[in-house]
């Protein structure tokens, strides 16, 4: 973990409200893995006041890359950055995916944005099988940026199957083949919960990365407590995660 | 190697330098090394800790507001054992001043925290939180009842020979009234201000974005509101105060001590930046420098009205 000011390469548009920011952070793209996130400062002045976290899209040589959609301030300011801006970037943060237990079948979930992790968990599953499912409201919302053999799910029918991601999952399992199969996911809330939901009544091992508001993002603050499955307490998202065994965490 | 003497006092617990980590924003000092150097630091509050482990309140906990956060973690905390056992063998290497806050829903349980911690070499002195916004037991039940202040500052105080600081509440009408008792109590010094309440709502959901309903706003915002309540008491009462609200900066630390404070904490801002205290302390001794003073301790309560 450490701090860098980053100097920003490209801002890019992907799709009606995504952005894919590039930056030059050597220091951090050295040590980052597949899940974790960073902690960015999008403004020089205290407003906002509080730092941003973003997954790490993807790593490559001394570049690091954000995904994001612009919903709120910090976003607004984050895809208005130009070539030669500084960023003060915390990272990287937390726990990502793990990647060392026994697979030969990867199964990636993505809901919306939730696709931003995904890249740079895929360039480290190169002699894996992987099947990607990736979900939105409509079409507008599907990012399938980085991903390899895709199933498509919309909400409201305009791409590929009609319903929800983890709807579409039901609907393709018997494609969930080929030795032990692993599932990765990220998106809202609702979706981590059917999947995990349907994870348990396959007996698919899954595992989630979950969002919280949050302050520092890296365990100082205690703002962004995840509910555990079999004890009575809390994790924190920033530094017990924010990938989980979906089996220990309520969702 | 310049000659400016940054060293301080609160009662007799002497600092080498007036810069604190506060209470809530520094953990137990673990995670904030990594990004800082504590020994450099004048001293770190501990996270406040209770009898027994609390686990906190559940989400949302935190939101941003504009130039400050509102936050209701509820005191989650390890307890008194689990923080000996593995949390206090940490602070003891890390050479700074550490100071233990605790907390606590009776009188009984900050006298038994207080008898059990005091025991602690590591431990320099107590801040005692009777100024909790966010839980329903104890906090600022006890924080805005003067007589209740009162009380567990006598019996703490009867429970330790460190030096006691009570941690006070903004939420009141003349905070200089709080100070007195407390000094009358025997502590030796008052931290102030604690958060101050307030909350937030998603317009859509008409809901509160914070679960507790309120919590406790923190961050620049609320420094106007700190500095007058440092200078309250300054102007009123006899006793040292460690300024705390919204401090960002060395210029912010400055002003705390003008109006009145001989130390600082630093909170909010080091979740923004966890380097921010030796950012500090370096621009404390430029600004003696610049006004050409030996020692920082000059400029406690030096407000020309």
């Amino acid at each position: 973990m450490l701090t860098e000011i980053a100097e920003v390469v490209t801002v890019k548009k992907y799709g009606s409200n995504t952005n894919l920011i590039k930056v030059h952070a050597p220091g951090i793209a050295s040590k980052a893995e597949p899940g974790q996130f960073c902690n960015i400062k999008v403004s020089e002045t205290n407003f906002p006041l509080l730092r941003r976290p973003f997954s790490i899209c993807e790593v490559k040589g001394e570049h690091l890359f954000f995904m994001f959609d612009i919903q709120g301030e910090g976003t607004s300011i984050l895809g208005c950055k130009k070539k030669g801006d500084k960023l003060n970037i915390l990272g990287p943060l937390g726990n990502g995916f793990n990647t060392g237990i026994e697979f030969d079948t990867a199964v990636i979930v993505a809901g919306g944005i939730g696709a931003a992790p995904f890249p740079f968990l895929l360039s480290r599953l190169k002699k894996k099988k992987v099947i990607c499912l990736v979900g939105g409201r409509s079409e507008a919302q599907i990012i399938t940026y980085g991903m390899k053999n895709i199933y498509i799910s919309t909400d409201d029918g305009s791409n590929g199957f009609k319903g929800t991601v983890v709807q579409l999952a039901e609907r393709i399992k018997d494609k969930f083949t080929g030795g032990k199969v692993q599932f990765f996911a990220c998106g809202p809330n609702a979706m981590l919960k059917a999947l995990k939901q349907f994870c348990m009544e396959n007996n698919f091992s899954c595992q989630v990365s979950t969002e919280s508001a949050m302050a520092c993002g890296f365990g100082i603050c205690q703002g962004c407590p995840m509910p555990a499955a079999n004890e009575e307490k809390y994790y924190l998202v920033c530094k017990d995660g924010p990938v989980f065994n979906a089996k220990d965490i309520i969702l | 190697m310049s000659g400016i003497n940054l060293k301080v006092k609160i009662g007799s617990l002497e600092l080498k330098n007036p810069v604190l980590l506060a209470s809530g924003t520094v953990g137990y000092g673990n995670e904030i090394s990594q990004f800082t150097d504590l020994s450099k630091i004048g001293g770190i509050v501990t996270k406040s800790i209770s009898l027994k482990p609390r686990k906190g309140n559940p989400p949302q906990r935190i939101v941003e507001t504009h130039g400050g956060m509102l936050n209701a973690i509820g005191l989650a905390n390890v307890g008194v054992e689990e923080f000996i056992n593995s949390k206090i063998p940490f602070l003891k290497e890390v050479n700074s001043t550490v100071i233990c806050n605790i907390a606590a829903s009776s009188v009984e349980e900050y006298v038994e925290c207080t008898r059990i911690l005091t025991e602690e070499d590591a431990i320099k002195a107590f801040e005692i939180n009777v100024s909790c916004p966010n839980v329903k037991d104890g906090g600022l039940e006890f924080g805005h009842n003067p007589s209740a202040v009162g009380t567990i500052t006598g019996r703490v105080r009867g429970a330790t020979n460190k030096p006691v600081i009570i941690k006070l509440s903004p939420n009141v009408s003349r905070i200089s009234d709080f100070a007195k008792i407390v000094k009358s109590e025997g502590a030796d010094a008052v931290s102030a201000i604690n958060t101050l309440v307030g909350t937030a709502f998603n317009i859509w959901t008409k809901k509160p974005k914070i679960k507790n309903i309120t919590g406790g706003l923190s961050g620049p915002a609320i420094k106007p509101v700190a500095l007058a309540k440092v200078l309250e008491i300054s102007r009123n009462v006899d006793i040292p105060i460690i300024g705390i609200g919204g401090i960002m900066n060395w210029q912010d630390a400055v002003e705390f001590m003008i109006a009145g404070a001989a130390a600082v904490e630093l909170g909010t801002v080091n979740f923004v930046n966890p380097n921010a205290g030796i950012e500090i302390i370096n621009g404390l001794t430029e600004y003696c420098e610049k006004i050409n003073i030996k020692e920082i301790k000059e400029i406690i309560a030096s407000y020309q009205l």
